[in-house]
């Protein structure tokens, strides 16, 4: 055989780290989105002819550069974290909730559904019916998928996508019953509309910080949090030591698909105030980013929303400064992702150099004899 | 005539799953969830439609080859991004692939945009070769183009490549279990890329033949991605068999197209609201196969024992 072939080696190899400190691993994360940031500089140089040091002031400026803009930005990532909130809990489970997107479109539905068919109730009462409308129904969108798993086995991740596009038929089913002219756009409900505390979207920033503080202490502090974390270790450990896991489960989904009904209901009472097929807007994915990033930690997960949020507006801002396509934010984000994903590797696995001596000496040689049939280990 | 336009349309669009099916599956048999299939397919429809444009003055069916390799060489460059990150860096699969599928979509509308700004000698000049030999005629049999074959031809030599040869059964045991499989001295990694660049080179074709037979308009890169989801779902459908795929895709194509064509076809005036009522069919189609899949838990019709992990060697 090619000998050759055989002998070339890596000069390192892999190796698991145990423990890394803390500012190590942010250090390592830094320099991956420098690293993403520069990239997409040059990129931009290539394509649309602006300079590196330009675009990421335009960057900047997209998201910071007036108090309009600051506010735009707190709303946006107050919405992205909300969503983020929701499916942490059951991301910590192992739980691949995928159908963030369909539980929040089918909340902010049930919400204007109580506002169209509640016409003379008096404003509170419109509020309550519609915040208790939004997260029963994304509740029951969640639990779906959930009580199959549970059961059953059945695979999440392609059950819960799949409800997102139920979900998208039912509200352009909806939109046709509720326009009668068959244009099926919404228009303004002049009804239902949160209070407004200060400015537009105090109430709604000041909402979210809540709820994160509330996942926040049942993750970590009650037993219920506690029940989630060992189920997502290891469901024998689980089994092992008298959790029941199927109703692990099924709760875990059923308050993961409330709090994203409860998003939609923001996003009906303090934002749109109407409804469509792009309400959510693809941040039902995006959420899955930010709670990832943040190991699934909450308070971390303001920051990797803030700064998921950051990069979109930015780079919707350098799209209208230099006049190219409005895909350009997705590109950014999707090589930002890309460098972020990468340097986790690093932070988990360290590479070791082999030093000279070593590399002297020739690994040990692999056994010949697997030839022969008892290679089944 | 119209039903069996209705079958002919189906078959054709189910083309487009069978090509994202296939290549999930081959993915999959390695032990990778690939959930970036949806922006593979945009970036194969993309780049395809990128050689196009590039060889307008060529012959027909040089363009068309041309236009093939490229889509091929896209997808199997976002399946190296893909594989990189998930085999060499052992990044989380979900997380990646969806990634993959944000900056897929993305740049695929960068570059669709880019040219429809721009739209004399546009990529639609093709069409004709791509429907070979049927381009003329006014029923669904239009889109019966060569791509079509080229799909079954796909879909039949990978199933032979599973079940029949060494190859094959080398894959499987790596998406069965990758320790054992290097301990009999299988190249884990190789095979891992192996499979994930060839099947996503093959979802990519999807995503051309949706463009430039199915649909033929510059609006048809848009709806892609929501095909993309369907063929991941279709891999369930189909048990993790690609010559299962052929009847799968043509199944979910009479399904894709039943919101449109069935109310025509019965003579009733179902009105309009009850259009994205039966659009939601094929999605809850699936669902329904996906709970009865599972209930039914044969050993054969799993999935690879080890989907969605990753793998280290020197970890137990």
């Amino acid at each position: 055989m090619k000998e050759n072939a055989k002998k070339f080696e890596l000069p390192f190899h892999v190796v698991k780290r145990s423990t890394i400190p803390v500012w190590k691993s942010m250090l390592f994360r830094v320099i991956a989105v420098v690293a993403a940031l520069l990239l997409c500089s040059i990129l931009s140089l290539l394509m649309i002819d602006a300079n590196p040091f330009k675009f990421i002031v335009t960057m900047f400026d997209g998201a910071f550069g007036s108090s309009r803009r600051i506010w735009k930005f707190a709303k946006d990532a107050c919405v992205l974290l909300c969503i983020a909130l929701a499916i942490t809990p059951a991301f910590k489970m192992r739980f691949w909730n995928i159908g963030a997107e369909g539980q929040t479109l089918i909340g902010a539905l049930a919400a204007v559904a109580v506002v169209i068919h509640g016409k003379g109730l008096p404003n509170w009462l419109l509020l309550v019916l519609m915040f208790l409308a939004a997260i029963l129904v994304g509740a029951v969108w969640g639990g779906i998928p959930a009580v199959f798993k549970a059961i059953w086995g059945t695979n999440e991740t392609l059950f819960t996508l799949m409800m997102n596009y139920v979900a998208t038929g039912l509200v352009s089913y909806y939109l046709l019953l509720w326009t009668p002219s068959g244009s099926s756009v919404l228009g303004r409900l002049d009804q239902g509309h949160l209070p407004i505390l200060g400015h537009e979207y105090l109430l709604l920033i000041l909402l979210v910080l809540l709820l994160t503080a509330a996942v926040y202490v049942y993750q970590k502090y009650t037993k219920q949090g506690y029940e989630i974390s060992v189920v997502g270790e290891s469901e024998n450990t689980a089994n092992y030591i008298g959790i029941n896991v199927k109703k692990v489960i099924i709760r875990t989904m059923l308050i993961s698909g409330a709090i994203c009904g409860f998003a939609g209901f923001l996003i009906v009472g303090a934002l749109d105030h109407s409804v469509a097929v792009t309400s959510v807007g693809g941040m039902g994915f995006t959420a899955i980013m930010v709670s990832w990033l943040a190991k699934f930690n909450p308070l971390i997960m303001i920051g990797t929303s803030a700064f998921i949020t950051f990069l979109d507006q930015g780079a919707a801002q350098v799209t209208s400064t230099f006049n190219v396509d409005s895909a350009f934010p997705d590109m950014v984000v999707g090589i930002v992702l890309f460098f972020i994903i990468g340097c986790e590797f690093f932070i988990h696995y360290q590479l070791k150099f082999k030093t000279r001596e070593e590399a002297a000496i020739p690994a040990p040689i692999k056994s010949e004899k697997s030839e022969s049939e008892g290679g089944n280990a | 005539m119209m039903l069996l336009d209705y079958i002919l349309t189906s078959v054709a669009i189910g083309m487009t799953f069978l090509l994202g099916c296939t290549g999930e599956i081959l993915t999959e048999k390695a032990g990778h969830l690939n959930l970036g299939i949806p922006g593979i397919m945009c970036i194969g429809g993309a780049s395809g439609c990128l050689a196009l444009k590039a060889c307008y003055d060529l012959p027909g069916f040089l363009a068309v080859i041309i236009a093939i390799i490229a889509a091929i060489l896209g997808g199997a460059l976002m399946g190296a991004i893909y594989s990189f990150l998930t085999v060499t860096l052992k990044a989380n699969q979900n997380v990646t692939g969806l990634a993959m599928t944000t900056f897929g979509v993305g740049v695929t509308k960068y570059v669709m945009n880019g040219m429809a700004i721009n739209a004399t000698r546009n990529y639609l000049y093709a069409l004709k070769y791509f429907r070979a030999p049927f381009a003329s005629a006014d029923t669904g049999l239009k889109y019966w183009g060569i791509m079509m074959y080229l799909a079954i031809g796909i879909a039949l030599a990978s199933a032979y490549v599973l079940t029949r040869t060494r190859v094959g059964l080398h894959l499987r045991a790596v998406g069965e279990n990758p320790a054992t499989a290097d301990a009999v001295g299988i190249n884990v990694t190789a095979y891992k890329y192996g499979a994930t660049c060839i099947g996503s080179a093959v979802a990519a074709l999807g995503g051309l033949y949706y463009i430039m037979d199915y649909m033929g308009s510059m609006e048809a890169y848009k709806t892609i991605e929501a095909l993309g989801w369907l063929s991941v779902a279709l891999v369930i459908f189909t048990l993790w068999r690609p010559q299962i795929s052929i009847i799968g895709s043509i199944i979910f194509g009479l399904l894709y197209l039943a919101g449109t064509r069935i109310p025509t076809l019965l003579g009733i005036n179902l009105g309009m609201s009850a259009t994205p009522l039966l659009q939601m069919l094929p999605y809850l189609v699936t669902i329904v196969v996906l709970i009865i899949t599972s209930i039914g838990k044969k050993r054969e019709n799993q999935p690879p024992a080890s989907l969605g992990l990753s793998y280290f060697r020197e970890e137990r």
